[in-house]
């Protein structure tokens, strides 16, 4: 198991720096001109060339792409300072250090992720796994009708309703912003509720389906019949035998959705005008800020990898056979 | 709930009544597709200590009453009608807390295939251990002697080590000597057996049968035994009944059956199926058609429309009128004894030997 | 019915196998690595799936090769049709050395090596229909029958007992027999010399095998195709073989003409098969058999045991059996062409002996228990 977990991180790290190598090469390397884009839209040749020479563009690719990727090991010095490792380089527009920016949005993107996980999993999971427990009954037919209706929903369409009613006609709630949970727990829920309500409603629905749908194939397994058989009742035969099945497939799209909730939600952001990492994106490219936008591909790049183990090692316990073979 | 439509009151249970005594049991499904007569009016007894085969080809309707004997039937899909009475007690209107009472404890059953009857995700152990901690109140401890002590008996090496390991680290063969260890945990006065060696390699199957014997001869339990093959009936079972689309179409002891068929269907299977000791030169003689839709099954008798005697009697009584089948030694067919008798020995004996 | 078929009858007389046989293998061997190990990949062994296989099929001849699951018999026979590239050895397809030919030279043989599948539900693509299924070998070998391809199809159908009118139909509205009728016309549609049969029947039901046999065994006889007949059950192999090889683990360990093998087995291997055949027994009509019962399963094939593989669960394996491998040769008494890999062969008969050789430690525990001594618990 040990040796399992090694192994996957030094493909995770291998894989990152693959990843890192790419984007530098297609931003950096490829023949859209990265000095022009730094130098804005007045720009003079002699201004051009000192932006080359503080950016490093003069310097052999080589060179050029050691410096990027030493950068994000030990930390690299720019004109205006040192930048410390990890360093994701400095943004064009800003001129801050795009990990800084990162990690100043980054709680933000955390706690949205965070509180809609938290409802959506267990309203979502525990509703579906109600459905097939009740197959057939009204619990089950109201929670598929339901989920069904809601799963067909979007966020830039549920969350403009939702603000409408609760924030502009009625004025009962503020619009959404961030508070940090440090700062104060309450302002923090009070700032998000309406967000984290959103997407998790949306995201409940479709766990619910799925997680129905995972035990109603588990529950036709031959081993459970079995279980059955042996006298079991069907309350443990549910909760020991067919409930661990059934969440393999709810942990493999969990590990996906994870991973892009905090590589940023571009249209959650969006629609509750709130600073987190997908807004960051969005302005990364809608700025041509190139080290802006790199800096956020990677660090996406480094939850979908996280993710993606995170996920083995819940499979290796949950399945013995994949943690004995 | 299973729903229930009784035909009379009182249970009115005729002829001698077994340890087991199935009567007059009627499954259906509810599919999209309509209603699928699964099991149509089947009776049948098994005695303590005894073996009854059943034997039939897929859709015949064997894997369906025994699983509605344990009542492990889907009972949101699942109508049935009829008696099982075990051990005088009815367990069709039974509850499934009483139900559960007897699974595993008081009856017990053997699946087909031991890979995907056992559960991947627990040791073998915890698996043969749970059905002794609930039915006999046994303490985790007194559980694992107990498993360790079946293991040994149906010979897996080093039970010890072996109730620690998972199903999948176990080969085939002894996959299926755990199922075995499983079924027998709680002592079961009856044991059903789906065809529980159809899985194994030859040689295997060999094994597990002997087995099964002779666990019987020691826990004197009433088994049923269901396959399609009538090799393995022969050695197994003491009774045999032969069913076809959902009923039984003949039915007495294995000996009897196997000696002197009555029914058409029975010759059909004996004189398709090749022997190790017969005539190479002899053609197989193959039963035509294929066996019928239970969505809609023929009118009269199941067997008619593939039946080559059908000629031989009058009217159109095949086709118009379903055969009842007798108690005890029988055969639900309208061909009269003497033409039986004169067809299995002109015809059908010949191709046997 | 076959009368109005085009396909050329092939010369050849069944009972003396013609000097040049049709298909010769020679030490076939397949072996499947398997990659694992830290931090690199490497192949760190092998599933030895078939290992050192020798087999001949004479024109028209109907070969049975049985043995257990993960004997390598269905292996065996895609190395044949070449559905996998053989690690080592020979096959030779009328003179023609094809083990690793290429698909161009591969191409006219190929036409004339057919294979029928176990499984008829996957076998055949539900998406086309009956007759664009057994029309697809003619066009992609670009075969032009006189009247036809669509004509030819209904002929097939015709003669593997369907109705021509089955021809715009599509799988699923057959039965698993009718299915296997399709696959036995599609593999017709070439007019092959050599049909390889992997299991044709298993899946099938048992009053449904008889027909598929009967078809299999008129279209050997009449068309004079040569068949190899892969199969687990021992007594279809008998009724539809003249010769029987018997694997084990890979290996071939007899082989001979369908009597010696059936009536005068002499490897214990052998022995223990026919003795595990679930059989009709109908009392004071048969002789009684022997009664062999092993133990355990067949081990695994990534690591097979030294020397002659069979001597982990062998009654009579002695130190030779582990140091030195027995070879494939005929013993002093055999008929020629039964051949036996054993350094201690059986007695040629299989009928009861003085004492039955049981292995399996349960059952002798129990059966002990019943004679002598008290018995168990009731």
């Amino acid at each position: 198991m040990l040796q399992f977990i090694l192994r996957r991180l030094v493909g995770a790290v291998v894989t990152l720096f693959l990843i890192g190598a790419a984007t530098f090469f297609l931003f950096v390397a490829a023949p859209s001109d990265y000095a022009s884009l730094a130098c804005g839209r007045d720009c003079s040749p002699a201004r051009l060339e000192s932006i080359r020479e503080a950016l490093g563009l003069n310097l052999p690719v080589a060179q050029q792409f050691w410096d990027f990727m030493s950068g994000i090991v030990v930390g690299r010095d720019f004109p205006d300072g040192h930048c410390a490792a990890p360093c994701l380089g400095q943004s064009f527009y800003s001129g801050d250090f795009v990990w800084d920016t990162i990690m100043d949005r980054f709680p933000l993107t955390l706690s949205l992720t965070a509180g809609a996980i938290l409802v959506f999993l267990t309203i979502g999971i525990g509703a579906g796994m109600l459905a097939a427990y009740r197959r057939g009954s009204t619990v089950d037919k109201l929670a598929t009708g339901a989920s069904m209706v809601l799963s067909s929903f979007q966020i830039y369409f549920l969350g403009p309703i939702v603000l409408m009613i609760f924030v502009y006609s009625t004025g009962w709630v503020e619009s959404p912003k961030y508070v940090p949970f440090t700062e104060s727990p309450f302002g923090w829920l009070a700032g998000l509720w309406i967000p984290m309500v959103v997407m998790a409603t949306i995201f409940t629905a479709q766990y619910t389906r799925m997680a129905r749908a995972s035990m109603i194939e588990q529950l036709a397994e031959e081993h459970v019949r079995t279980a059955r058989a042996k006298g079991m009742g069907k309350k443990y035969v549910f909760f020991r035998y067919a409930w661990r099945g059934s969440l393999i497939p709810i942990v493999t799209v969990l590990g996906i959705d994870i991973s892009a909730l905090l590589g940023g939600g571009v249209v959650t952001e969006l629609t509750f005008s709130l600073q987190g990492i997908g807004r960051l994106a969005v302005d990364g490219a809608v700025n041509k800020d190139l080290p802006l936008t790199m800096g956020v591909m990677l660090f996406g790049a480094f939850f979908i990898l996280l993710l993606n183990i995170l996920v083995d090692i819940v499979y290796a316990w949950i399945d013995p056979r994949v943690r004995l073979s | 709930m299973t729903t229930l439509t009784k035909t009379e009151d009182a249970p009115a249970p005729t002829g001698p009544e077994g340890f087991l005594s199935v009567r007059d049991l009627k499954v259906r499904f509810s599919t999209e597709d309509g209603i699928v007569k699964a099991v149509d009016g089947l009776s049948f007894d098994v005695e303590r200590g005894r073996t009854l085969g059943i034997v039939g080809e897929s859709g015949s309707g064997k894997s369906v009453t025994n699983l509605t004997v344990l009542g492990l039937h889907s009972p949101r899909t699942t109508t049935i009608e009829g008696e099982i009475l075990l051990d005088g007690k009815e367990l069709v209107t039974a509850t499934e807390r009483e139900l559960e009472r007897l699974r595993g404890n008081k009856m017990a059953m053997i699946f087909q295939d031991p890979l995907t009857a056992l559960s991947p995700y627990y040791t073998v152990g915890r698996q043969l251990s749970e059905p002794y901690m609930k039915h006999r109140g046994a303490s985790k401890k007194e559980a694992k002697d107990r498993a360790i002590q079946m293991l040994e008996k149906v010979g897996i090496p080093q039970p010890k080590v072996r109730f620690d390991d998972y199903p999948h680290q176990f080969s085939g063969g002894m996959r299926q000597r755990a199922m075995i260890a499983m079924a027998l945990m709680c002592d079961p006065e009856l044991l059903i057996a789906d065809e529980p060696t159809t899985a194994l390699d030859v040689t295997v199957q060999a094994q597990i049968l002997d087995l099964l014997k002779d666990l019987q001869q020691e826990f004197g339990s009433a088994i049923v035994f269901i396959t399609h093959d009538l090799g393995v009936i022969s050695s197994m079972a003491d009774d045999l009944l032969v069913m076809y689309a959902g009923r039984a179409v003949e039915r007495g002891s294995v000996k009897e059956v196997l000696r002197s068929p009555k029914h058409p269907y029975t010759w059909g299977l004996l004189s398709s199926m090749p022997r190790l000791d017969g005539d190479i030169n002899q053609a197989l003689d193959p039963i035509p058609g294929s066996p019928p839709s239970l969505l809609n099954p023929p009118s009269g008798c199941p067997f008619h429309p593939r039946c080559a005697f059908k000629d031989q009697v009058a009217g159109d009584l095949c086709s118009q009128e379903r055969p009842t089948l007798a108690a005890g030694r029988a055969a639900a067919c309208h061909l009269t004894a003497e033409q039986k008798q004169t067809i299995f020995i002109d015809k059908i004996q010949p191709r046997l030997r | 019915m076959s009368d109005n078929l085009t396909l050329p009858t092939q010369q050849g007389s069944t009972d003396t196998p013609s000097p040049e046989p049709l298909l010769k293998v020679e030490g076939l061997t397949k072996h499947f690595p398997i990659h694992g190990g830290f931090p690199i990949k490497r192949k760190v062994g092998a599933v030895q799936a078939v290992d050192g296989v020798d087999l001949t099929v004479g024109v028209g001849e109907s070969v049975g090769l049985v043995g257990e699951s993960g004997c390598g018999k269905s292996t065996t026979g895609r190395l044949i049709t070449r559905l996998l590239e053989p690690t080592a050895g020979r096959i030779t397809y009328s003179g023609q050395d094809i083990t690793h030919a290429s698909r161009r030279r591969l191409a006219p043989v190929r036409s004339e090596i057919q294979m029928i599948f176990q499984d008829p539900y996957s076998s055949l693509n539900p998406r086309q229909t009956v007759g664009t299924i057994i029309k697809s070998p003619m066009e992609i070998n670009g075969i032009e029958p006189t009247g036809g391809r669509e004509t030819r199809v209904r002929e097939l159908l015709e003669l593997v007992g369907l109705s021509p009118e089955h021809y715009n139909r599509f799988p699923h509205e057959f039965s698993g027999g009718q299915r296997q009728r399709i696959g036995v016309a599609r593999a017709l549609a070439l007019q092959p010399k050599l049909i390889v049969a992997d299991e044709p029947v298993s899946a099938l039901d048992v009053s449904i095998q008889a027909q598929v046999v009967n078809l299999l065994q008129k279209v050997q006889r009449e068309l004079g195709i040569a068949f190899l007949f892969i199969a687990h059950d021992l007594a279809v192999v008998r009724h539809f073989s003249q010769r029987v090889a018997v694997m084990y683990l890979g290996k071939i360990v007899e082989v001979g003409d369908r009597e010696s093998i059936y009536n005068g087995p002499r490897h214990p291997y052998t022995h223990a098969l026919l003795s595990a055949v679930p059989e009709v027994e109908i009392e004071g009509e048969t002789p009684a058999r022997e009664r062999i019962r092993l133990y355990g399963d067949v081990p695994s094939p990534i690591n097979p045991p030294s020397g002659c593989r069979f001597r982990t669960r062998c009654w009579k394996a002695q130190d030779k059996c582990a140091t030195e491998e027995p070879p494939l040769v005929q013993l002093s008494g055999n008929r020629p062409g039964h051949l036996t890999a054993c350094h201690f062969p059986e007695d040629p008969t299989t009928e009861r002996r003085d004492e039955d050789v049981i292995l399996d430690p349960a059952l002798r525990a129990l059966e002990s228990d019943a004679e002598g001594g008290p018995a168990g618990k009731k």
